[in-house]
Order: C-alpha cells, then sequence, then structure tokens
C-alpha cells in the first residue's frame, strides 16, 4: 500500500495561507478556506506529482485531506496495475 | 430542522462584504435601451461597454423587420418542444443558414447557448467515456460535464502540452472529447487553436469548440476562432450563442458527425425545454446572414477594439491580453474594484464587474466588451473616464505619457 498523504501535506503546505495545522481530518473548504478553483488547481498539482489522473467526479467525495490521500492511494495502484 | 438557505449564509456575508454605496450589478436597470451603445441607468444616459453586443445588431432595422415579420405570421411563441409542435420552418431556415456558414452537414438550433452546451457535452459523452476541458470553461461548460455520466478531467488553460500530457495518462481505452472556447469570456484570451488540434489530432480524440465570444468576431466569414485558424475541418464540434454577435438568444451546434442528427432524440435540453420563438428566430436567421456576407462590422469592431486597448494601455492599466473584443482591466485590490466600478457607472460607463469565483487566477477584473456600433468618441470616453477616475483613486499614479 502506497501512502501520499505526507507528500500530500507537503505539496498542501505553500497553499496553507492561514497557516492551520495539517491533519488527516482537515477539511478544505472550511478549515483550509479554500475556494472551489483552489481545490481543482491543487488536484491539477498533485495529477503532475503523482503522474495519475484525478477526475472531477471524485471531488464531491474528497472534503479532507485524508479523503484526498486514499483516493491518490487507490489511483497510484491502480495505475501500477 | 435547520434552514435549507443556511448554507448560503458565507455568500450573504461575503456579498455584504463589498461594500456598494449604492448600486451592487445586481441592481443595474437599463431603464431605457437607447442604441446598442447607450442606455438610461438610474435616470442617467449611460455607454454600454460590457454587453457583449459584438456586432451590434440588437437595432440593425433588417433584424428588427425579420422579427416583426414573424411575429405577425407566426405569434409570440411555439408552445412546445423541438420535437412535438415546436418545429417551424424558420427553425430549419435557420438550421440551414448556420450549417451554410460552417460549411457543415448538420446543425441543431437550442432555447440557449447554455443549453447548447448541456446537451451536446451532455449526451455526446456517456459512462464510459472521457471529458477534457479547459480549466478556465465558462459554468455552462462546467455544468453540462456534471449533467453527462462521463469522466470529467481537467487541463492548464490554453495549454496544449498540458493537454498532451494529460491525454497521454488516459491511455487509449475510452473515447475522449475535448472541450475548449474560441475566446475566453473573462480575460479576452484566444486559445492556441492550431497546437491543440495537433495534439487532439495525435491521440485521436473529437473536439468541441465553443464559440459563443468569438462568433461574428474571428474568421473571414465570422465563423470564428476555427475559421481564422484554419482548423474548421478539423474540429468535430462547434457550438455558438445568439445572445452575443447575434443579438438575440438561443445556441447552436454544428457537426460533421454522420450520426449528429440522433441528438434531436437523445439530448434531453433539446427535447424538454420549448423552441425559440419565431420572432426570435427570424432575427436571428437575419443576424447570420448579415455576419457571414458583412465583414465592415467586423472590421469596425476591431477597429474599437484596438482603440480602446492601446487607451487604457497607455493610460497606464494592467489589461487581461492582447486587443479583442473583451478588454478586461485588472484592479489588485477587491475594495477598489467595487469602488471603480461603482464611480465608472455614476460617471456614465456601464462595465462588468468580474470576480472570483468568476475569473481566473483570483482576479478582480473591469471587463469591457466592445461593439461596431460604438463610435470612436465613444471608446474615447470610455478610456477618458476609466483614466480620470483610476488616478483621483490613486490606481493609477503618473500623469499619462
Ligand atoms: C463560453 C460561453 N458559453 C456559453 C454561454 C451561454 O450562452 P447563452 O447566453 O446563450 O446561454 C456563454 C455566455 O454566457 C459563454 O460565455
Amino acid at each position: 500500500m502506497s501512502n501520499a498523504l505526507d507528500e500530500i501535506v507537503t505539496l498542501i503546505a505553500p497553499l496553507n495561507r492561514k497557516g492551520v495545522a495539517v491533519t488527516p481530518s482537515s477539511t478544505f473548504a472550511t478549515d483550509l478556506e479554500w475556494d472551489s478553483l483552489t481545490v481543482m488547481d491543487f488536484v491539477a498539482e498533485m495529477e503532475d506529482h503523482f503522474d495519475i489522473i484525478i477526475p472531477l467526479n471524485l471531488l464531491p467525495d474528497l472534503e479532507t485531506v485524508g479523503q484526498v490521500a486514499d483516493a491518490v492511494n487507490t489511483l497510484i495502484e491502480k495505475k501500477n496495475g | 430542522m435547520a434552514d435549507l438557505f443556511d448554507k448560503f449564509d458565507p455568500m450573504i456575508r461575503a456579498r455584504e462584504a463589498l461594500g456598494f454605496e449604492d448600486t451592487s450589478p445586481i441592481d443595474v436597470v437599463m431603464e431605457q435601451i437607447i442604441s446598442p451603445t447607450e442606455a438610461v441607468i438610474k435616470g442617467k444616459r449611460t455607454i454600454l461597454a460590457g454587453t457583449n453586443n459584438y456586432l451590434g445588431l440588437t437595432f440593425d432595422p433588417r433584424c428588427i423587420q425579420a422579427a416583426h415579420e414573424a411575429l405577425d405570421a407566426a405569434g409570440t411563441g411555439t408552445t412546445g418542444s423541438r420535437v412535438l409542435n415546436g418545429t417551424y420552418t424558420g427553425h430549419k431556415a435557420l438550421e440551414a443558414a448556420i450549417a451554410n456558414l460552417y460549411g457543415a452537414q448538420h446543425c441543431m438550433v437550442f432555447s440557449t447557448g447554455f443549453l447548447a452546451n448541456m446537451a451536446s457535452i451532455g449526451t455526446i459523452a456517456g459512462k464510459d467515456d472521457v471529458i477534457v476541458i479547459d480549466a478556465d470553461s465558462h459554468a455552462s461548460i462546467y455544468d453540462a460535464c456534471k449533467m453527462s455520466d462521463a469522466t470529467i478531467v481537467r487541463f492548464k488553460h490554453n495549454d496544449a502540452d498540458d493537454l498532451d500530457k494529460r491525454l497521454r495518462r488516459l491511455g487509449t481505452g475510452a473515447n475522449v472529447l475535448i472541450v475548449i472556447e474560441g475566446l475566453y469570456s473573462m480575460l479576452g484570451d484566444k486559445a492556441p487553436m492550431k497546437e491543440l488540434v495537433e495534439v487532439k489530432n495525435r491521440h485521436g480524440a473529437s473536439l468541441m469548440v465553443d464559440e459563443a465570444h468569438s462568433l461574428g468576431v474571428f474568421g473571414e466569414t465570422g465563423c470564428g476562432v476555427v475559421q481564422e485558424a484554419g482548423v474548421m475541418h478539423d474540429v468535430e464540434f462547434v457550438v455558438g450563442t445568439f445572445s452575443k454577435s447575434v443579438g438575440t438568444i438561443g445556441g447552436y451546434c454544428v457537426s460533421n458527425h454522420p450520426k449528429f442528427e440522433i441528438l434531436r432524440l437523445a439530448a434531453r435540453p433539446y427535447m424538454f425545454t420549448a423552441s425559440l420563438p419565431p420572432s426570435v428566430v427570424a432575427s436571428a436567421l437575419k443576424a447570420i446572414e448579415i455576419l457571414g456576407s458583412e465583414p465592415q462590422h467586423r472590421e469596425k469592431l476591431w477597429r474599437n477594439a484596438r482603440q480602446l486597448h492601446e487607451g487604457l494601455t497607455r493610460a497606464g492599466f494592467n489589461l487581461g491580453a492582447a486587443p479583442s473584443p473583451v478588454v478586461a482591466v485588472k484592479i489588485d485590490d477587491r475594495d477598489m474594484a467595487v469602488r471603480l466600478w461603482e464611480q465608472l457607472l455614476n460617471n456614465g460607463v456601464y462595465v462588468n464587474l468580474a470576480m472570483p469565483p468568476a475569473t481566473p487566477q483570483g482576479l478582480n477584473l473591469l471587463r469591457c466588451s466592445l461593439s461596431a456600433a460604438h463610435t470612436e468618441e465613444q471608446v474615447k470616453t470610455i478610456v477618458d473616464t476609466f483614466e480620470r477616475l483610476a488616478r483621483s483613486n490613486s490606481v493609477l499614479s503618473q500623469p499619462a505619457a
């Protein structure tokens, strides 16, 4: 099982304008106060970092950092077959 | 139970924080329309510099006469869907005229441009397909994606290499529909059409171009950016609207796909809404004829666009893109954008105030759109008013060179 969480937390850092402590339960909308565009741009960054495709269809279910890490782990495993 | 509207509290607070003194954009009422470029707002004669009325055809006597005649001959509305009682001779003639303009086999007309995107994108791409959209796509494209059962992927705005990268990652399994716009409505920047088409062809995908802001504006006969770039026959679908250059309301999609006509039975936003009223169809048909055969309106539009772009650049403003009929003035500070917008209005110039999330990159924009119907004098007044107000608010410092 790959673990993307630490790398995702690192990717969040430059966009963490509020300087909140990022944990798996942090939410993008409420804790990080990101709007929908910021979330989509961050998705693009993760796609490039992990060399995967994260369809926008997944976004409604990705409210927390932990949920994103789980989804990314699954996508990486799928890519590696 | 909580209030259904509680979810809007952040939006309500954000709106209250904007601090308009007297009028916000949603309070603007056009009390009297004087011409395509002038209206009375708050009792004051105002230059309209934000109406997307690119060719100024809303008052063209030929369009008005055609609408009058259709109104008298066929009544105020069709009271029905295109697939029931709502297809008149006019609808078929309009579809034929647009297909002819594009040299395409098929055209479907819809009740708005928003619905054209809903119907075409939302229906063409199904469960096993992928839609790849430009990140800065219009809301109607995003919503069409939501309506479709396809997998949705976004690529970096106007970046052919990024599109290439994402198509490579997707692999060769699924059918891919790429959706882009010709001219992007917020910043007025144009798609790098040739590069995007090249990437599309290399991956064997299909391309849909939304020419909402570019119909009538680009290309020898006004077909849009696809025509200007010489790639009409490399683009599988073009969608557009009658609500801008055509000066009325409605939308269309053209294609050479041999099975295209099945959309008339498959596209719910085509079937389950009433068709356009005869008068609208008649003025759209006349306007399509005019935009295809009278390049002088396009030429005048571009002279106005260059004059505004040059004037604002010389004054020291930071603009969104190279000259085009959409000229977006970037204002760093949000509160200043709000204040300038309201002062422009109070000084007789109406532009669009555009803010995130409707704008890319978190930009605050005073968005102008030009018309062929603007006079040189009006464009000068727009520039002068911008400059005077920006200086009095210390947005611009140095006097003009
Ligand atoms: C790119 C784009 N597509 C579609 C539309 C929708 O057009 P309509 O006003 O006909 O619904 C617009 C206009 O707002 C647009 O800018």
